[in-house]
């Protein structure tokens, strides 16, 4: 046996290959992960777009279906980038398995980057299917082409921001089921999905103001409709500001937190 | 001077208050093995997760072939193979699949020749396709260390190697990791079987209560600490011990078999002179040395910290 010694360090290999095992994990149980997702936005679609929606206008000009069809595909990808780094990066600290990692020349930035794009591609790839499908109950007149894409680009990246932080925060799956049921679950249903703020009374339209979903929902609505309650600059500069908030959050976690190398 | 593949000075690791590692401080050589023993919990687990990068450092500083750990831990990484003492277990991927990435996670291409070699060497082509959770307890360990292995690197960590892994395996495993040894690779081991860190390392250190109390090479350890003992058998029982053994601590084992252990500068042909003089007909005579399982012992024992 001879150990060949002579060999070329790749830089960003160690990211690659971690972008591509998250890729093919998500992929590995697709019936969980991309399958599971689709039947339960193509179930809210059948109800919203052909029973109930027929009966309920809300937006001038626009069929409910065509309202709701742009929270049902933002819904998808934030659940989706949600849970796929969650589950995946808390997995591999439940089982131990995180170390293998944790013993490599992956930087932070690259471990960070690896986990948020599988992510992204996986709550990405969920919107699309979504979308395809709505097709069958509405047509959406994509006004704004390039933004529709940027803000589906920017709330799969913030909420595969948040995944990292609850994914090295909770300790047991309990906890990380709380993040689910008791945060991400109410910020959707309570940020417009199903119904413009401007119809609530002036108290709880406030307060959905302070719902960072709103922003995320209400500016993918402008993109693809044309119409919004908020300013689509607003919309996108508070998203922003928050996604780049928590990427900080993320990476002081990755980078410093006695959670992940204790 | 060589520089050393590991140099660890001042180091320190507190947790909630608890020194898990208190102030320690050794360097291994390349090419040598390397034995970090001690009891359960003495620390040598957390040592071992500072120098690869698993644990964050509390104070003191760890090079690995002359780089900082912490500065340059692209470098170091790279150059460290560890195989954890806990199995831990991945159940998305085969262990062929679990290889190619960790390689890749070391920023080195895939090396087919190189992977077959480990994978035949460590029998587990049969078993390729299998994902972790369906291997032995034997096999789970050769993966692990195939995956230690993949990158090639200079310096092997092995943490509780052979824990739970029958002899067979164990000699095999051995027998290995000696090969690895001859081709360059500097080794680090921690184990509870002491007579293999007799057999295998150069040099051992000793660790209790999060502190290094010994270091010496195996040899000398042996020499300083491990009296020799020596059996006789007698033709005919010996009705009551005679006089004029004291300085040898006689154990009587049975009406024909006595131990004395052997003051350290004599020698058996000068025992065997006292016990010809002192009438005691030998039929059969065995000496044994202390083991390092008795040396640990009196040496964790004797330095408890008050």
């Amino acid at each position: 046996m001879n150990i060949p010694r002579n060999q070329r360090f790749h830089s960003w290999l160690p990211f690659y290959t971690l972008l591509q095992k998250e890729v093919r994990r998500f992929i590995r149980v697709a019936s969980q992960t991309l399958v599971t997702p689709v039947i339960t936005a193509s179930l809210y679609l059948f109800i919203f777009g052909a029973t109930l929606g027929e009966r309920i206008q809300l937006l001038e000009g626009f069929s409910y279906a065509q309202f709701v069809i742009p929270g049902l595909i933002l819904m998808g990808v934030i659940n989706n980038s949600f849970s796929n780094v969650a589950s995946s990066l808390f997995m591999s600290r439940y089982l131990g398995n995180i170390v293998d990692l944790l013993v490599t020349p992956v930087t932070p930035a690259q471990f960070i980057l690896a986990y948020t794009l599988a992510a992204m591609i996986r709550g990405l790839a969920v919107g699309i299917i979504v979308w395809l499908i709505s097709g069958l109950f509405a047509t959406l007149p994509w006004a704004h082409p390039f933004a529709v894409v940027l803000m589906a680009l920017l709330a799969s990246f913030l909420f595969a921001q948040f995944g990292i932080i609850a994914a090295i925060h909770a300790d047991n799956f309990d906890s990380l089921a709380m993040y689910t049921n008791f945060i991400i679950l109410p910020l959707i249903y309570l940020g417009g999905v199903f119904y413009p703020i401007s119809i609530l009374p002036p108290f709880w339209a406030g307060l959905s103001h302070l719902n960072p979903l709103f922003y995320l929902i209400d500016g993918f609505r402008y993109a693809l409709l044309g119409v919004g309650d908020l300013p689509f600059a607003l919309s996108f500069g508070l998203a922003f500001a928050l996604a780049v908030c928590l990427f900080g959050w993320a990476a002081h976690l990755i980078n410093k937190s006695h959670r992940l190398r204790n | 001077m060589t520089t050393p593949a590991l140099d660890i000075i001042h180091l320190n690791k507190t947790y909630n208050g608890h020194h898990a590692v208190d102030d320690i401080s050794f360097s291994i050589e390349p090419g040598e093995i390397f034995g970090l023993l001690g009891p359960n919990g003495a620390g040598k687990s957390t040592t071992i997760n500072m120098i690869s990068g698993v644990t964050r450092i509390d104070k003191g500083t760890i090079t690995v072939f002359g780089y900082d750990n912490q500065k340059a831990y692209r470098t170091t990484r790279r150059m460290i193979g560890v195989m954890h003492q806990e199995v831990v277990i991945d159940n998305f991927f085969t262990i062929d699949q679990t290889l190619r990435f960790h390689a890749g996670y070391y920023g080195i291409p895939d090396d087919p020749q190189w992977r077959t070699t480990l994978i035949d060497r460590l029998g587990l082509r049969p078993h390729l396709h299998k994902v972790m959770i369906k291997l032995s307890g034997g096999l789970k360990r050769r993966f692990m260390i195939a995956k230690a292995l993949i990158h090639k690197p200079n310096l092997l960590i092995l943490d509780e190697p052979t824990a739970g892994v029958d002899v067979e395996l164990r000699h095999t495993l051995w027998e290995f990791i000696r090969e690895i040894n001859h081709q360059g690779t500097t080794i680090l081991l921690t184990t509870h079987y002491l007579e293999e860190a007799e057999q295998m390392c150069k040099r051992i250190a000793i660790m209790n209560h999060g502190k290094l109390i010994t270091l010496e090479e195996t040899h000398r350890l042996l020499q300083q600490f491990g009296a020799r003992r020596v059996m006789v058998r007698l033709n005919r029982p010996y009705p009551e011990l005679p006089n004029g053994l004291d300085a040898f601590s006689v154990e009587p084992l049975d009406p024909f078999s006595l131990r004395l252990t052997l003051p350290n500068q004599m020698t058996v042909s000068e025992l065997l002179i006292v016990l010809q003089r002192l009438d005691l007909p030998i039929v059969d005579l065995e000496t044994e040395r202390a083991g390092l399982e008795d040396i640990f012992l009196q040496i964790t024992q004797s330095k408890e910290p008050t």
